[in-house]
Order: structure tokens, then C-alpha cells, then sequence
């Protein structure tokens, strides 16, 4: 395989912006198109939404339009990385994860091979098109598949960073990104490891362990319960799998732990934390996200707060929680 | 049970109705697939309005034919259909992917009656279509069932295993429908990934194909009737049609596929959809 060397490309031109996170990835897709010959891309007929559309334009021999077959797409993503390229695969999250799960487990995971599959259109924010196109199950299907990474960017900066610092590792990874504009969350200086979390702050009294859009609510969610009185941390932890496990066991510290996610309550972020900390330092947990239910269709807006995922109504539920 | 004339002016006059519904609620929505709801509008209309045996009034009586949207994005054309042929009050359709609408961004069965199966997901479709007419043909009922597919969505392999099986199981009280308008969301079929020659390949999986031009309301009318009379093995019926028909702006435009009309372009579509004594 094509051994990669460090990458030259800057990545300041989100930091600090308001933007989708897909419209991130496909801007420093490019960039790292201009720099890489190795990194080729593969779409299912979303080229225009997942926005691997420029790189394509760009690069015409290096991207592949396999129509819509999400199942194909995944296989022959593992056929080029066989070939020493590092292929990008995108699609929306339900498509790539749901349709394609065992092409995934069996042709790029069981061989650990070097395919990245960025994923679009995570969670309810997704809108209009409602629950057959919300993927809230992505982050649970790809979790629980041996060796795969797992990273959700919290905004359109972050995701830079994140494309950027996985094109140099080595193995299957999940990114998650979003369909709508995100404010930014990240400080411009922050830097991306896999694996790291990043904390704002840590509360005695509430730890949020946060990802993706839910990062910026509770952040929101954090001020409200200052003003109460409340001491209440955040966290970004934007690597789900391979988990922080040193940054959630300071969380843990706190009286309670909240996890939020644009996700099902089962499987994900939630999942992910309960497992541990039941198993190391057991904690009264609230897991804020989706509770075992569909979503619908309505603006990103409405559903968040359809959903109970605003900063305002997760600072509700902790205060709820903590009487 | 709606009376269903083959009378083609008639037909014809029920499509025109149907693209104002489609454009109008998409326009209210603000979003959703414009492209192929419009090419697949005149093969739908001789579906409910000709072909379909079914009872508005008692959408799960049990005897009747189904309908199943394989290319689930396609939801504004099966919303209004149903509206026009009295499932719901023709209200409702300004609800159409708003926040508590049964009328979801992508068909849900579970939250309006009439629609058979939820779609959105593309390549599923004829599977389920496959199961609903083994099914009813072993409870012994003469109810037929009707899949339409999208020219991009035969990309998806499911719909070859679903070809595999009809044909296996020669299930001849299933008639698939694809509409072939050439163009998905990345472009053209023919440059982001052919699916020619079409005919050949549903020839090789075993079924009867019949290819007409699906704007052609005499055409689609007669391989409905041709579908039915024909034992033994799945018919499908290849419908060449143009994207966005019936509005020249959205004519073969490969931008609408999944863009509502602003206003202004409502404007010029009713326009263009007048039959002359206004609206
Ligand atoms: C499994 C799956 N992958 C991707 C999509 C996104 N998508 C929606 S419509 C579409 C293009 C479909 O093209 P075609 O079947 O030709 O539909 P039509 O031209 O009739 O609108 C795609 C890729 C989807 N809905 N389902
Ligand atoms: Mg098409």
C-alpha cells in the first residue's frame, strides 16, 4: 500500500464557520485530491448531497459513480483499497450502514482494510424526507463491527480535522456527518486525534458527553444549569469507537452522566458510554437521543425539539433528573 | 368501488388534474421530488382511474389489486392520486412533509391508509410486491399487484433477485412497471451507470416485457389490459418517459429531480397545465 506522507494541506478554512459538515468534507476532499493520487472516491448516485461532487469534477479518473447500489459500492471500495488506493465511500448513513452492513463486515472489516465510509445525512436533522432517509441507527451498526472507528464531528470545522488525520491511518473508518448548517463549537486551536475527546469544561454535579449536533445543545444546556447552579461539564466526544476511556472516567466523577445524541438511545454514543462505565465505575447515566422510535418528517428545527434534543430541554431533563 | 372507464380523453384529463395536485403541494411543501412524480403521472392515473380494482372507501378491503411505490421519492404523485381518487379530503395535501403530516416525506403505510407499503429505501419494492402476490395467490384471491420502479433504482442488485424470484415462481398475478425517464440524481442513466439494454435484461430473468411510450395514455391502457391477460410468467412493462413531463421547465432536467417549484414556477406550470378555461 501507498505509503502516505504527511499532508501538506491547511486546514483553517472552516475553523470558526458556520456550515454543514458534508459541505466541509467535500470542500477538504478536494484539497487532499490535489495532494494525494492515492485517494480515489466512490458514490451511489449522491454525489450531489454527500458533496463528493467536486472531487469528481476535479478528478474525473478517480471517482466512481456506481449508481444506486450501495451494496456493490462498499465491495468495490474494499477492491480498491486491495489495489493501494484509500478509497472514500459516500452515501446517506441509513443507505451505507443499513443497506450495505454485511458487505461492510465481511469485504472492509473482517480484512481490516483501508476504506473510509463518510456517511451523510445522520440523524433527524436530516428534515422533511423523513424516517426511511434519518439514519438512527448508524452509529450502533458500525460500533459493534470488529475494528472499525467510529467519529461523529460536531461541526463543520472539526470535520476538516477528522478527514484530514484519518487519511493518514490505516483501517475501516465510519464517519458521521450531517445534512444541515451547524454553528461552530470547536475553538479554532483545537487539534483532532482518534480516539481523544475533547472536554470544554468538567461539573461536579453533570458531565454531558456529547457528539455531532448535540455538542453545541449541550454546551446551551450547560449555561442554563450554571445559572441554576448548577456545575455541569461538556465533552466532545466525537470518537465513539476506539472510546476516550481516561476522559469518561473524569466525566464519571460528576454525580450524573449524560450522553446526547441525534441517535437512538440504544447502541450509540449512550450505548457506548453505559457499557464501559457500568463495567469500571458504574453511574447513574441519562441517555439523551432518540427513544426507540422512528423519526418524521418536519424541519431539522421542529424535530429537535420534537425529539427533546434542544439545550433547553436537556437542561429540563437533568434538572428533572437531578430532584 | 370506483368505476373504471376505458375511456383514454378521460384518462388524459385525470393525469392533467393530477400533475396541478403534484406541483401544488410541492410547491406548499417547499421540497421533495418534482421529476418523478411528473414521468410517472400518466401511468399512475391509468392505474387508479382505470386499471386498479379498489375501494377508496375501504382502503384494506381485502379482494382489492395493490399498488406498491417502489420509488418511494416519488410520494407526491401516490399522495395525490389517492386524494383525487377519495382516500382522504384533498386538504390534507398541503400537510405533505410537515411536522405530524401522515403524509410523510417518503410513503409510511402505518400512517395513511391506501398506501400499501413503505418505500423510500430504493430496490425493496419488488420484493415486497413478489411476497404480497405469492401470498394473495395462495389465499386463492384473483387480486392483482403493481410495482413501479425507477430506471435508476434497477441499479440496485435487490431488484434482480426480486426479478430472479418473480420469474421462479412465475408469479403472473404481479406486473412490474419501470419508468424509464434516463436520468437519476448524479445525471444521465447512460453516464453514471447504464442500465441498457433494458429490455434484454428482463427478457434474460425470464419475464414478458412490454415497452411502450408511457405519456401515451391508449399505450399504457392496453399493456395494463395485456399484462393481465398474459399466464405464466411476470410482466414487465418498460414505460419510456420524459422526466418532469407535462411542464417544460422540468422537462428532462436532471436539477429536478428532488427541487420543488418556487412560486413563480407554480405560476408558469399551471399555466402551461390550463386547459384554456383558466384556473
Ligand atoms: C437505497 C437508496 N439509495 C439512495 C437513495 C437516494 N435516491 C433517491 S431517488 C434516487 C435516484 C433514483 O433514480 P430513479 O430510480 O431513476 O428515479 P426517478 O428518475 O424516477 O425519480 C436516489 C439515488 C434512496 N432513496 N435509496
Ligand atoms: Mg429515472
Amino acid at each position: 500500500m501507498g505509503q502516505v506522507s504527511e499532508l501538506k494541506t491547511e486546514v483553517k478554512s472552516f475553523a470558526g464557520l458556520e456550515a454543514a459538515t458534508r459541505d466541509a468534507y467535500g470542500e477538504i476532499l478536494y484539497k487532499l485530491g490535489l495532494e494525494n493520487p492515492d485517494i480515489v472516491v466512490l458514490d451511489a448516485d449522491l454525489s450531489s448531497s454527500t458533496k463528493t461532487q467536486k472531487f469528481a469534477k476535479a478528478f474525473p479518473e478517480r471517482f466512481f459513480n456506481m449508481g444506486v447500489s450501495e451494496q456493490d459500492m462498499m465491495a468495490t471500495a474494499a477492491g480498491l483499497s486491495l489495489a493501494g488506493k484509500i478509497p472514500f465511500a459516500s452515501t446517506f448513513a441509513i443507505f451505507a450502514t443499513g443497506r450495505a452492513w454485511e458487505q461492510i463486515r465481511q469485504s472492509i472489516a473482517y480484512s481490516g482494510l483501508n476504506v473510509k465510509i463518510v456517511a451523510t445525512h445522520g440523524g433527524i436533522t436530516v428534515g422533511e424526507d423523513g424516517a426511511s432517509h434519518q439514519a438512527i441507527e448508524d452509529i450502533a451498526l458500525m460500533r459493534v463491527i470488529p475494528g472499525m472507528t467510529v467519529i461523529v464531528p460536531a461541526d463543520a470545522y472539526e470535520t476538516e480535522l477528522v478527514i484530514k488525520e484519518i487519511v493518514k491511518y490505516k483501517g475501516p473508518v465510519y464517519v458521521r456527518l450531517g445534512r444541515s448548517k451547524v454553528k461552530p463549537v470547536m475553538p479554532e486551536d483545537y487539534r483532532f486525534s482518534i480516539g481523544k475527546a475533547y472536554a470544554f469544561s468538567f461539573g461536579k454535579d453533570v458531565n454531558i458527553v456529547a457528539c455531532g449536533v448535540l455538542v453545541r445543545e449541550a454546551l446551551i444546556a450547560s449555561r442554563i444549569l450554571k445559572d441554576k447552579g448548577i456545575d455541569a461539564g461538556v465533552i466532545n466526544l466525537s470518537t465513539i469507537k476506539p472510546l476516550d476511556e481516561e476522559i469518561l472516567l473524569r466525566a464519571a466523577e460528576a454525580s450524573l452522566v449524560v450522553t446526547a445524541e441525534e441517535h437512538s438511545v440504544i447502541g450509540g454514543l449512550g450505548g457506548a458510554v453505559s457499557e464501559f462505565l457500568s463495567s469500571i465505575k458504574p453511574k447513574p447515566l441519562l441517555r439523551i437521543g432518540i427513544r426507540d422510535t422512528f423519526g418524521t418528517s418536519g424541519s431539522s428545527s421542529e424535530l429537535m425539539k420534537y425529539f427533546g434534543l434542544t439545550g433547553e430541554q436537556i437542561a429540563e431533563e437533568i434538572i428533572q433528573r437531578l430532584r | 368501488m370506483l368505476v373504471q372507464k376505458r375511456d383514454i380523453d378521460y384518462l388524459r384529463n385525470q393525469a392533467r388534474l393530477l400533475r396541478i395536485e403534484i406541483l401544488k403541494m410541492l410547491t406548499e411543501a417547499g421540497s421533495g421530488h418534482t421529476g418523478g412524480s411528473l414521468s410517472a403521472a400518466d401511468i399512475v392515473t391509468a392505474l387508479y382511474f382505470y386499471k386498479l380494482r379498489h375501494k377508496p372507501e375501504d382502503p384494506f378491503w381485502i379482494e382489492r389489486d395493490r399498488f406498491v411505490l417502489s420509488k418511494g421519492h416519488a410520494a407526491p404523485l401516490l399522495y395525490a392520486v389517492l386524494a383525487m381518487s377519495g382516500y382522504f379530503d384533498k386538504a390534507l395535501l398541503k400537510t405533505l412533509r410537515k411536522l405530524g403530516s401522515p403524509l410523510q416525506g417518503h410513503p409510511s403505510s402505518k400512517s395513511l391508509p391506501g398506501v400499501e407499503v413503505s418505500t423510500g429505501s430504493l430496490g425493496q419494492g419488488l420484493s415486497m410486491a413478489n411476497g404480497m402476490a405469492m401470498g394473495l395467490r395462495l389465499s386463492k384471491l384473483s387480486s392483482r399487484v403493481y410495482c413501479l420502479l425507477g430506471d435508476g433504482e434497477l441499479q440496485e442488485g435487490q431488484v434482480w433477485e426480486a426479478a430472479m424470484t418473480a420469474a421462479h415462481y412465475k408469479v403472473d398475478n404481479l406486473c412490474a412497471i419501470i419508468d424509464l425517464n434516463g436520468l437519476q440524481i448524479d445525471g444521465p442513466i447512460s453516464q453514471v451507470k447504464d442500465i441498457e439494454p433494458v429490455q434484454k435484461k428482463w427478457q434474460a430473468f425470464g419475464w414478458n416485457t412490454i415497452e411502450i411510450n408511457g405519456h401515451d395514455m391508449a399505450q399504457i391502457v392496453d399493456s395494463l389490459d395485456r399484462a393481465e391477460a398474459f399466464k405464466g410468467v411476470p410482466t414487465v412493462i418498460l414505460a419510456r418517459t420524459i422526466k418532469g413531463k407535462g411542464v417544460s421547465i422540468f422537462e428532462n432536467k436532471v436539477k429536478y429531480h428532488g427541487v420543488a417549484p418556487t412560486k413563480e414556477e407554480l405560476d408558469i406550470a399551471l399555466k402551461e397545465l390550463s386547459d384554456g378555461t383558466g384556473f
